[in-house]
């Protein structure tokens, strides 16, 4: 044992003499003092440091392969980063049997080497110095290609089909139930000679789904304006309130009868949500509107309207992207669009090429998902159950297209 | 006078006001109604006023010593939203929101595409069954593949309902009214909750009747 001590310190004092580790090491790197008595472990090898790929320049990732000695006769592993002045600094200990880090503690394009020293009872004994490694910024993230190449496809189908529908080719869109009432809803408000109360959800402008309100407001304003029927909406947004005045204003202006259209047609009530749910509870008691729709972003508040509503008779239209809202406009609304269908509404009303054309490219979308999810399943099911060696490409394929991280 | 008494005795009054709904629209509800209203307009006017006004632009564009220079723009562009004020102008008003609209787009783009999409398919492509698999997971991983896809089918809108399509379909509505269903009972007994809170807000803080 003594033999073997006397014999590794040498060695030590050999290489360190040598400059074995590097010539520019800082000695402060390694703690040598015990050079007699227990023995130093065997270094961790193959010490790689590489720039983290597609990032803003934030990264480098250190790989290297365990000390032989790992796990019994060591403590753990010491990173050291060295910058381009020599000083030399600890970034890290870490536990045995570890053979990776990634330091994201860099700067933009400033070089750096890495040490990783094993430490044992007789001290830490360093790896190789790496080469100069600097984190580098990626203009384009090569990971996600599929994602481009997947948006391509989608987006490259909406074109087309915008296109084909500006050229004159009719686009068919199956018949989606709640906006065929729409008019009648509309047509049934005015017999009444009740108003029509619209509800565009209480998310602001950001939501997709207050934009897809937003716009069949369009459609649904100019329809009251040719019915010269009434149109109340409560909202709780400012921005919303500007972009539905602009929006009803333009209705009227495009059916002729720009002086019946007047501000108070849609009114800021509150940002709070149940204040503003109060206060539409109040208006529709109050005004008892012959028609409610309800599309939009709703919460809580779903039931509370939609009750009411029901309370006082009127026909309603429902329609929210959010799944957990969607049972209660079901079940208390005479009409609900689920989902996507809250999106296709626009089209389906509009019959403007641009959405009509946006709605078919998404079908594709929808074709190449299906597909992807019937391949997918039966080729796992077979891979595993079977190991057919075909099926598992093709589920590598599939994995490869629609991995997203 | 003991004001945190009196906060009882008013929220006991509001919440009652507001109840009060259910029987007719009445004068408390109504007052309770304008005060909620009253107030939370105005509460909501000054967070917003010292969240973006104060908080991010007076502190980042002037008083930061490294002053962020681009938020200006939100500030011009909140300027240009008061153009409607002006008969004559009013119409500069639609570039902020066009500006919010076409941002907006563009950014959750790829996000809804990346999270609703692409997660989902990756989700969803799993093996029918595995060696040592039971009855049940069997028979779990036939509902999710069927379901998924035909709740697909169903928002697909360029073919009519018809035939095994319409059929496939039917199928995807069913999968998700069963799975309304699910959801509106795990709902109604989280609002039960809530008025669960209410009852004993008003007969155990205020009426003291709850030991």
């Amino acid at each position: 044992m003594t033999k073997q001590a006397i014999l590794a310190g040498v060695i030590l004092v050999v290489l360190l003499s040598a400059g074995a580790f590097g010539q520019d090491r800082p000695e402060a790197v390694v703690d040598s003092s015990n050079l007699t008595g227990a023995i130093l472990p065997a270094p961790v090898t193959n010490i790689e440091a590489k720039n983290h790929k597609y990032d803003d320049g934030e990264r480098i990732d250190l790989f290297w392969e365990k000390s032989v000695d790992d796990p019994d006769n060591i403590f753990g592993y010491k990173v050291y980063r060295i910058d381009k002045d020599g000083a030399s600094e600890l970034v890290r200990e870490l536990l045995p049997g570890t053979t990776e880090y990634f330091d994201e503690e860099v700067e933009n394009d400033v070089p750096y080497q890495y040490i990783v020293a094993v430490v044992g009872e007789a001290g830490e004994a360093p790896s190789e110095m790496t080469p100069e490694v600097m984190a580098a910024w990626e203009f384009f993230n090569f990971s996600k290609l599929n994602i481009l190449i997947l948006g391509f496809i989608v987006c490259g189908s909406v074109l087309f089909f915008i296109s084909s529908a500006k050229s004159g080719k009719k686009l068919f869109i199956r018949k989606i139930g709640g906006l065929e009432a729409l008019e009648e809803a509309v047509g049934r408000a005015t017999e009444m000679g009740r108003p029509i109360l619209f509800i565009p959800g209480i998310l602001d402008l950001d939501d997709v789904q207050t934009l897809a309100a937003i716009t069949i407001l369009g459609k649904v304003s100019r329809v009251i304006a040719d019915y010269d029927s009434k149109i109340l909406m409560p909202v709780s947004r400012s921005l919303v309130m500007t972009s539905a005045r602009e929006t009803i204003k333009e209705s009227y202006m495009s059916a002729g009868r720009p002086d019946g259209y007047n501000d108070n047609m849609v009114q800021y009530i509150t940002d709070e949500q149940f204040g503003y749910v109060a206060a539409v509870n109040g208006i529709m008691v109050r005004e008892k509107p012959a028609t409610c729709l309800y599309l939009g972003a709703f919460f809580a508040e779903s039931l509370i309207l939609a009750e009411t509503g029901n309370s006082i008779g009127a026909i309603q239209i429902a329609g929210t992207a959010r799944p957990g809202q969607l049972p209660f406009f079901v079940a208390a609304c005479d009409y609900t669009l689920i989902g996507e269908e809250l999106f296709a509404a626009s089209a389906y009303l509009s019959g403007d090429p641009k959405q009509l054309g946006s709605l078919k490219g998404q079908d594709i979308g929808k074709i190449v998902a299906m597909s992807a999810i019937i391949l997918g399943t039966l080729a796992m099911t077979f891979a595993s159950a079977w190991e057919l060696g075909f099926m598992q490409s093709l589920l590598d394929i599939l994995n490869s297209i629609f991995v997203t991280n | 006078m003991d004001w945190q008494i009196f906060g009882v005795w008013l929220a006991a009054f509001m919440t009652l006001g507001i109840i009060s709904f259910l029987y007719k629209d009445n004068v408390f509800y109504k007052a309770a109604e304008a005060i909620f209203i009253g107030i939370s307009a105005g509460y909501w006017f000054i967070v917003f006023f010292w969240d973006s006004m104060v908080g991010k632009f007076y502190v980042q564009a002037i008083e930061s010593p490294e002053p962020e220079h681009h938020v200006w723009v939100g500030l011009i562009l909140g300027i240009l939203m008061l153009a409607r004020l002006s008969n004559k102008v009013g119409w500069i008003a639609r570039w902020p929101l066009a500006f919010v609209v076409g941002a907006t787009a563009g950014l959750y783009m790829m996000m809804f595409f990346v999270s609703n999409a692409m997660v989902q398919v990756q989700s969803t492509i799993m093996p029918l069954w595995e060696t040592g698999d039971g009855w049940f997971t069997v028979f779990n991983n036939i509902v999710i593949i069927i379901g998924v896809t035909c709740g697909l089918v169903y928002f697909f809108f360029s073919k009519k309902h018809e035939g095994a399509f319409g059929v496939a379909a039917k199928i995807g509505i069913w999968f998700l009214m069963v799975t309304f269903g699910a959801s509106f009972g795990y709902t109604v007994m989280s609002r039960m909750s809530l008025m669960l809170g209410r009852l004993d807000f008003l007969f155990g803080t205020w009426l003291e009747m709850i030991p």
